[in-house]
């Protein structure tokens, strides 16, 4: 069994299958709790309590609303495209789930390293657009199409922007694989967040407006186009679109997190090497001591709970953080590399998890864009600023590489020069005389 | 064996799925099935090692010049397009002129047919992309460099031409 654990058949194909099952397995559960998670985030931001019906706190919401989707009835508009309504969300789904093929969840959990991960990503989530285009015109509807041809504008245009933000990290980090690039900023001992943090920003808008999230949800805008690309789309066929846009969150935020948040890298990941005689720091506990919070949390709720069920599903939800808890410290005495693995996915998910919090919050912060200020926005701003900050890095580098000038000073005299480029083309985007020019071009 | 099967796999994919796109009335499947052949040639450069080529394949083709073609024909008034005459009418001309290309096809097989079959194994550059940018930015700097002029020249003379003010 042991020869059978580190041969190359068990590393190169059980591995990667048994991890793929497991992603498939669990990505429509995590999606639905982020769903969950968003309604009650909207519902503590809106001073109200959100989902409390199904289970305690509407914990079990996100099943009720799964077996809901499953069971309703199956609509197809009669003068639609069978095969392309059939093929769209199928599709979209579909190229969604593949990009977790290069996604690294911990320094071992990673369906496979390839070297062109980032790349890879990239393409296939760029593919997902077809599922939106493609559904919105085999619909046959004016919402639905209407909704299709903004969601490609607005895809091609973010895309370069955010494509471009991640080369000021990529030059960095020297190298397109998932798992060199979070080595990198191991070797560094700095997140890229402090290197390319124009970078990041710009990745961060781009990645919103690519997963058709408020404040640019013009795709999908309600008060508009009823629900844009997917307006005849009900039951299952609905509930795969919404599994892709949830998937595709993940997807970003798990791009961002590799690229500028160090990945599954804890933070200050390279104090053990400075100080070799500490083998277990705070860091190491802090999951721990987070589970085991959050299970005293839920503990502390049982007595409240109105139901008996709703009691002893409290209480199990209290005793599953205890459970997690001891795994995350038991890892502690594990070997080494089993250790990285448990704490390096804890890291990794909590970073996502904080980026698609971001997300959330600017959904309840900012109102829509027009769609004339998206595209203003994406090219007029964010493109050029994304051309300098990938120029700025290139000196960053080659200051601190052919002038021996410490990274930090080169990071802060190019980000000084990227920031007054960016105050300069904001605000000549705000002079009336670029409005009127506008209106007299009819647009 | 099994680089065999995904290479004919994928042969076999981009053929058809290419007949089907010259064949197809409606041109929206048309586009999906250009897409799907782009798509498996994007398998062969994978098949046969080019992993940054294949990536660039689905990244520009698919991802990008594609959206704007499905874009546009969405634009496209299909129940016209659907009562136009699909072959014009110098269709024999140019069945005569594939005929002639095939032939010369089968000619430059015929010629070279000792060297055909299984050529010497292909050098596997362990990091290919890190090889197609020091060839960009190292042999080929000034070729490289000229089509990116040529690619901004046209570029701004879209936007001109597009917008008379900008």
């Amino acid at each position: 069994m042991a020869h059978f654990l580190a041969s190359s058949t068990f590393r190169q194909l059980v591995l990667p299958i048994l991890y793929g099952v497991v992603i498939v397995a669990v990505l429509p559960l995590a999606a639905g709790y982020i769903v969950l998670l968003e309604r009650k985030v909207m519902a503590d931001m809106q001073a109200r309590l959100g989902p409390m019906r199904v289970g305690p706190h509407g914990l079990l919401q996100p099943i009720a609303d799964a077996l809901k989707l499953l069971l309703k009835e199956d609509i197809i508009p009669q003068n639609a495209d069978r095969f392309l309504f059939w093929l769209a969300p199928v599709a979209s789904v579909g190229m969604a789930l593949l990009a977790y093929a290069a996604l690294p969840f911990g320094p071992a959990f990673q369906v496979a390293d390839l070297n062109v991960g980032l790349l890879f990503i990239l393409a296939v989530s760029s593919l997902g657009i077809y599922g939106i285009v493609l559904g919105g015109w085999a619909s046959n509807s004016h919402y639905s199409l209407l909704g299709a041809l903004r969601s490609a504008a607005q895809l091609v245009s973010y895309e370069t922007a955010a494509g471009l933000g991640l080369v000021s990290a990529l030059v960095w980090a020297g190298s397109l694989s998932m798992n060199s690039i979070v080595q990198a900023q191991y070797d560094h001992g700095v997140w890229f967040i402090f290197y390319a943090p124009v970078g990041f920003f710009i990745y961060m808008v781009g990645s919103i407006a690519e997963t058709n999230r408020a404040p640019f949800d013009l795709p999908e805008a309600e008060s508009e186009l009823v629900a844009g690309y997917m307006t005849e789309y009900s039951g299952f066929r609905w509930a795969l679109y919404f599994l892709a846009e949830y998937a595709n969150m993940i997807v970003v935020a798990g791009i961002a997190t590799t690229l500028f948040l160090g990945g599954w890298l804890r933070p200050f990941a390279g104090f053990r090497d400075h100080f070799p005689g500490t083998s277990i720091e705070l860091l190491d506990i802090f999951p721990t001591l987070l589970f085991l919070a959050a299970a005293a949390f839920c503990f502390r709720l049982v007595p409240r709970q109105p139901v008996k069920v709703q009691k002893h599903v409290m209480a199990g939800i209290g005793g599953l953080g205890v459970v997690t808890a001891a795994v995350m410290f038991a890892a502690l005495f594990a070997p080494p590399a089993v250790m990285a693995g448990i704490h390096g996915a804890f890291w990794f998910l909590v970073k996502v998890g904080a980026y698609i919090y971001v997300f959330l919050w600017f959904r309840f912060t900012f109102p829509r864009y027009r769609f004339d200020q998206l595209m203003r926005l994406g090219w007029r701003f964010l493109i050029p600023l994304a051309l300098v900050n990938v120029i700025g890095a290139a000196v960053a580098i080659a200051l601190s590489e052919q002038w021996g000038l410490p990274p930090s000073v080169s990071v802060i005299i190019t980000l000084a020069a990227t920031i007054a480029v960016a105050m300069w083309l904001a605000a000549d985007g705000d002079k009336p005389a670029a409005a009127t020019a506008r209106a007299a071009d009819g647009d | 064996m099994l680089n065999a099967v995904l290479f004919y796999f994928f042969a076999v994919l981009a053929v058809a799925s290419a007949i089907l796109m010259v064949t197809r009335r409606n041109i929206i499947h048309g586009a999906v099935f250009l897409i799907t052949t782009l798509l498996a040639t994007a398998g062969i450069f994978l098949q046969l090692q080019a992993e940054f080529l294949f990536v660039v394949q689905i990244i520009l083709y698919v991802g990008g010049i594609m959206v704007l073609f499905v874009f546009v024909i969405m634009l496209v008034d299909l129940d016209l397009s659907l009562h136009l005459v699909q072959f014009n009418r110098q269709r024999f001309v140019a069945g005569a002129l594939a005929l002639v290309l095939a032939a010369q096809v089968l000619g430059a097989f015929w010629v070279s047919r000792s060297s055909i079959g299984p050529g010497p194994a292909a050098v596997v550059a362990p990091q290919n992309t890190e090889a197609v940018g020091q060839a960009l930015f190292g042999r080929y700097m000034l070729p490289f460099e000229i089509a990116s002029i040529l690619l901004l020249v046209a570029m701004i003379g879209a936007v001109v031409m597009g917008k008379r003010r900008i």
